[in-house]
């Protein structure tokens, strides 16, 4: 199996629970686990060949250009991760079916798992840095829709936020850092920077990049002073916080500075910011983790200082500091992971998590309570458990620096307060919780969970147990393959033991256990001195800042956009101007090369007609019915001056769409209020028409540069291969209906959808409808002339014959299916103009909007008929056919994509035009429902 | 010849912008109209202007250049779609809010321009 089925499984993963979730919470678990099960055997079977040494990958181009691949590696360090959050993320499947409850939705609950998991599998697998920031992002918005599953709840709500607000940012920052790294080393491809780890560390731009990832990796790991939102996101449901925020998402982070570790580590840099950020962490953490009443609490801040203490580890520096932080990332995956699903299992049983009711729950349940201790002791760093294990070689390699020079022996004193405060919280959350005397105003009676939901926590356990004892068998080699990966291919000797003999690491363990029970003992004192200090509200800060940044943003929005288009036009225009007149104050000569046509007095005659309509357009824009026929003036000469300056195409397209465009306006006009208001200010005026003088004077300038300079075209290719390849003389058909077919394609839908959704608009119309015109006079009453409807009824097939004749020459001839189609509708819109709309409704049967569909229907399957002869799309064909009596006859697969052109031209037009016409009828288009 | 052409170009975008930039719906359609012949004729001059040169096989010796014209010719189409859209949007806004202004002020703002335009 391939390594993309992977993450391929777990996006399918996500749409299984969606599927399920009517069968009921089991159903849906249970077909939501089949997917990471299966993705879990897949890394599973690859394990042999990882621990050989070997790295899998999967590459595919996606976008080239920009150095994006699909691109999956698989080696020691990702099977780590890839099994912890593939085995981890079954295990909370499991638990959160019994978790949830049936008021919960547990198909989004679990598609929203999915997705993370997939973002999750997909940042540890990613061999190309953009891809593996997609995923990181991915991971962010995963785990907001998680932290905020309750969505009723106003924590939840804020939790979230803070949480995306953080890791997003975070994760802008990492995207500048792989941007600047790829700059740098030339590619994104991890394997091309894995290997330039001089390149980069050597490189100026050193210090910045590294900032950058850092940021990303640190507010990823909630790490100091991004640690605040770790806290707050415990809103979420239990499982979440066990997933997410204990075994995987933040350890992401820690995933980043270990990927990275081969190429940014071993500078002076590096070691003071990780291991100083870590470090911090780490007794911050601890600190507040023993203050915190809130069981899911103490695990957050227990989890931060657990982070510091990684990350701290991998600032370090050292080769056994790198192994030591992966057997502590594997340790503290596990531990707790369940010391979380417990914690979920004390709030469903009891209905609390505040530790100052929650005592003496070993009573009630007893396996719980034990797999809880165990869990918690491993989380102290008790012999014979895992955690033991790593915080021993972590103390060990604290003795070993030296970069502080002479303060460095502050290093392992730190390390052992940090262990101390450690053990204390750990024991606070055994004795406090199990013991302590009994249990005050609990919502529910405590009892054990049901069966299967205490599963998981066992399978943890046992594994904290198992590695804690016989560490060399379990962890070993995936601890071996991952610190591999780790440190760039080299491995240092260590060797996991429980027991190294008497010796410094172990007299510290010893100074943390005693120190840890001494400052549990007196930890009423400690909570008196800490009541002093006044606690910040993390989440009512954020609050209030969001509050602010939102506030100030109206404002500015609200004096950017007061909801006027007018002003939008103007700074639309504004910004045209200010873009476009600084090149041109750079362009000396106005005036091209090319020799220009000389002016004729016909052409002179044409153009003051234009002008003149226009600005008087502009003078008498209050008078609706003069303006537009001045506009239709304007559309005669711009189709005249088609006609003269050798496109016969376009002067039949824009003669044909003029008469359509006065139609529709004309029909306008009857809806819209007839008198325009007229008044605007003078100082508007000026400033309007200053604009306009100067947009209309740039353009002007750039149309007269542009005309007066030689033609350096591409056309050259239609020209010549118009009748060989297309088959036809008239070169713009040719273009519009073969060689850039596709464009026509998509162009002919527009005016489908510009057509359908003119329809919608219609259908819900409240009708304004004037009574008498402006000056109280009431309409005529001769709707429809008896001269003019005979006349038109004559005309119609004058008129299709017409528009048949232009169809089939234009291929060969100027016409067409847009030209023909636009005749067509003219032929039809008379009628109704003519008849009525009441006359012509049981007269002309055709739905328009089949029209439309089964024109760009036509369309497409001309286009689509070029796959049956393994043609690329839309490859035309043509050639001779001789038919009896008519003789030959040549034919051309355009012929009919023009005719899906025609339809859809035909159904457009009257779609818009007979509908408006029909407005006042009872036939009015409506909307069902 | 190709500085009136320009000029035409330039006087109907000048016309064109300041209806645009009018208040009421159906101006700022009649401003859309007359850019969008602007834009098209722009577009087409970008071609060249050429007497008796339809891009024809076999109808004259020299060719106008036949990809402006073609890209054109679907603007036109276009442009009509978007008119009539623009026009129905103005009509169905008069529908729902009663009025086709379209500068964004409040009823009361509006009162006071009227009563001032009375007095002017």
């Amino acid at each position: 199996m391939s390594l993309y089925w992977i993450p391929l499984l777990t996006t399918l993963g996500g749409l299984a629970p969606l599927i399920t979730d009517r069968w009921g919470r089991t159903a849906c678990a249970a077909a939501t686990a089949l997917f990471p099960a299966v993705a879990l055997t897949a890394v599973g079977v690859q394990i042999p060949r990882i621990f050989q040494g070997a790295v899998l990958r999967f590459n595919a181009d996606w976008i080239p250009s920009l150095g994006l691949d699909v691109a999956f590696r698989l080696d020691g360090l990702s099977l780590l991760f890839s099994t912890l959050i593939l085995g981890i993320g079954l295990l909370i499947i499991l638990y959160a079916r019994y978790y949830l409850s049936e008021k919960d939705q547990a198909g989004r609950f679990y598609a929203y798992l999915m997705l993370f998991m997939t973002a999750m599998i997909g940042i540890v697998l990613s061999n190309n840095l953009l891809q593996l920031w997609f995923f990181w992002e991915l991971t962010s918005i995963s785990s907001f829709l998680l932290i905020g599953f309750w969505y009723g709840r106003k924590d939840a709500r804020q939790g979230a936020r803070m949480a995306l607000t953080v890791t997003g940012a975070g994760g802008l920052a990492l995207l500048a850092g792989i941007v600047l790294i790829g700059q740098t080393v030339g590619s994104y491809d991890l394997d091309v920077v894995l290997a330039s780890g001089d390149l980069l560390r050597h490189c100026d731009r050193y210090h910045v990049i590294l900032l950058l990832i850092l940021l990303g990796a640190f507010t990823k790991s909630a790490q100091f002073p991004f640690h605040f939102w770790l806290p707050q996101a415990m809103a979420a449901p239990t499982p979440v916080s066990a997933y997410l925020h204990s075994a995987t998402m933040v350890k992401a982070g820690i995933f980043l500075l270990a990927r990275f570790y081969p190429v940014l580590s071993g500078t002076v840099g590096w070691f003071l910011l990780v291991s100083i950020t870590g470090l911090l962490t780490m007794l911050i953490g601890a600190y507040l983790a023993l203050f915190k009443h809130d069981l899911k609490g103490l695990l957050a801040y227990s989890t931060v200082s657990h982070l510091g203490l990684i990350t701290l580890l991998l600032g370090m520096g050292t080769e056994l500091a790198a192994v030591a932080a992966v057997l502590h990332t594997i340790n503290h995956a596990t531990f707790k992971a369940s010391l979380f699903m417990a914690a979920g299992i004390i709030d469903h049983e009891t209905g609390s998590r505040d530790m100052r009711r929650l005592n003496g729950l070993w009573k009630y349940m007893p396996q719980t309570a034990t797999l809880a201790m165990v869990a918690s002791a491993a989380m102290g760093g008790v012999p014979l458990l895992n955690g033991f294990l790593s915080k021993e070689m972590f103390f060990a390699e604290t003795l070993e620096q030296s970069t502080l020079g002479s303060i460095s022996w502050m290093i392992p004193v730190f390390a052992t307060i940090g262990a101390a405060f450690s053990v204390a919280y750990s024991l606070r959350f055994i004795h406090d919780v199990f013991f302590n005397g009994e249990p005050v105003d609990l919502p529910k009676t405590p009892r054990e969970p049901p069966r299967y939901m205490r599963v998981p926590i066992e399978i943890l356990v046992g594994l904290c147990l198992i590695v804690g004892i016989f560490p060399e068998y379990t962890a070993g080699k995936v601890l071996a393959s991952a610190s591999t990966a780790v440190l760039g291919g080299r491995l240092p000797e260590y060797h996991l033991h429980i027991w190294h003999g008497f010796n410094l690491p172990l007299i510290m363990s010893c100074f943390a256990l005693i120190g840890g029970g001494i400052l549990y003992y007196s930890r009423q004192r400690l909570f008196t001195i800490q009541a002093y200090f006044p606690e910040h509200n993390a989440s009512r800060v954020f609050e209030d800042a969001v509050k602010r940044s939102r506030n100030g943003l109206r404002l500015i929005w609200a004096w950017f956009d007061n909801g006027s288009t007018q002003r939008a036009v103007f700074w639309l225009l504004f910004l045209a101007l200010a873009f476009t007149i600084v090149p041109l104050m750079g362009l000396d000569t106005t005036v091209g090369l090319r020799p220009q046509i000389p002016i004729d007095s016909v052409m002179v005659a044409g153009a003051t007609l234009l002008c003149v309509s226009s600005v008087a357009t502009v003078i008498w824009h209050h008078q609706r019915l003069l303006t537009l026929l001045l506009l239709c003036v304007v559309g005669m000469i711009v189709a005249i001056s088609f006609a003269l300056f050798s496109a016969p195409d376009l002067a039949l397209t824009q003669l044909s769409v003029e008469v359509v465009t006065l139609v529709l306006l004309l029909l306008a006009l009857y809806y819209l209020p007839q008198r325009i208001r007229n008044y605007t200010s003078p100082n508007k005026i000026v400033r309007d028409a200053s604009v306009s003088v100067l947009i209309g004077g740039v353009v002007g300038t750039i149309s007269y540069a542009l005309i007066t300079r030689p033609l350096e075209s591409i056309s050259g290719y239609y020209t010549q291969n118009a009748k060989v390849l297309g088959g036809g003389t008239n070169i713009v058909n040719v273009i519009l209906v073969d060689f850039r077919g596709f464009d026509t394609f998509g162009e002919i839908t527009v005016l489908a959808i510009a057509a359908l959704g003119i329809y919608t608009l219609i259908a819900r119309m409240r009708v304004f409808q004037a009574h008498t015109n402006i000056d109280g006079l009431p309409w005529s009453a001769d709707k429809h002339p008896m001269m003019f409807s005979v006349i038109s009824q004559a005309l119609l097939p004058l008129a299709v014959m017409v528009s048949v004749y232009i169809f089939l020459r234009g291929h060969n001839l100027p016409g067409g299916g847009f030209i023909a189609g636009l005749i067509t509708s003219i032929a039809l819109i008379q009628q109704y103009i003519a008849q009525g709309y009441a006359w012509l409704k049981p007269r002309i049967k055709v739905n328009y909007l089949t029209l439309i569909g089964s024109g760009l229907l036509i369309s497409f399957l001309t286009g689509a008929g070029g796959w049956l002869w393994q043609k690329p799309f839309l490859k035309s064909w043509h050639g001779h056919v001789h038919l009896p009596l008519l003789g030959d006859i040549e034919l051309a697969s355009a012929m009919a994509f023009d005719l899906g052109v025609y339809l859809t031209v035909v159904g457009a037009c009257m779609m818009i035009l007979s509908n408006l016409g029909g407005l006042t009828t009872p036939d009015r288009p409506r909307m069902k429902g | 010849m190709e500085l009136i052409f320009a000029f035409c170009i330039g006087v109907l975008t000048c016309c064109g912008a300041y209806l645009c930039l009018r208040g009421s719906t159906f101006t700022v359609v009649i401003g859309l109209t007359l850019l969008s012949y602007a834009v098209n004729m722009f577009l087409f001059a970008s071609g060249r202007l050429a007497f008796n040169a339809a891009p024809i096989l076999g109808q004259s010796e020299s060719i106008a250049d036949p990809l402006p014209q073609a890209l054109v010719l679907t603007a036109i189409v276009i442009g009509f779609a978007m008119t009539a859209f623009a026009v129905i949007l103005s009509m169905r806004a008069r529908a729902d809010l009663g009025n086709d202004h379209v500068d964004g002020n409040p009823p009361a703002v509006e009162n006071e321009i009227r009563q001032k335009g009375r007095r002017l």
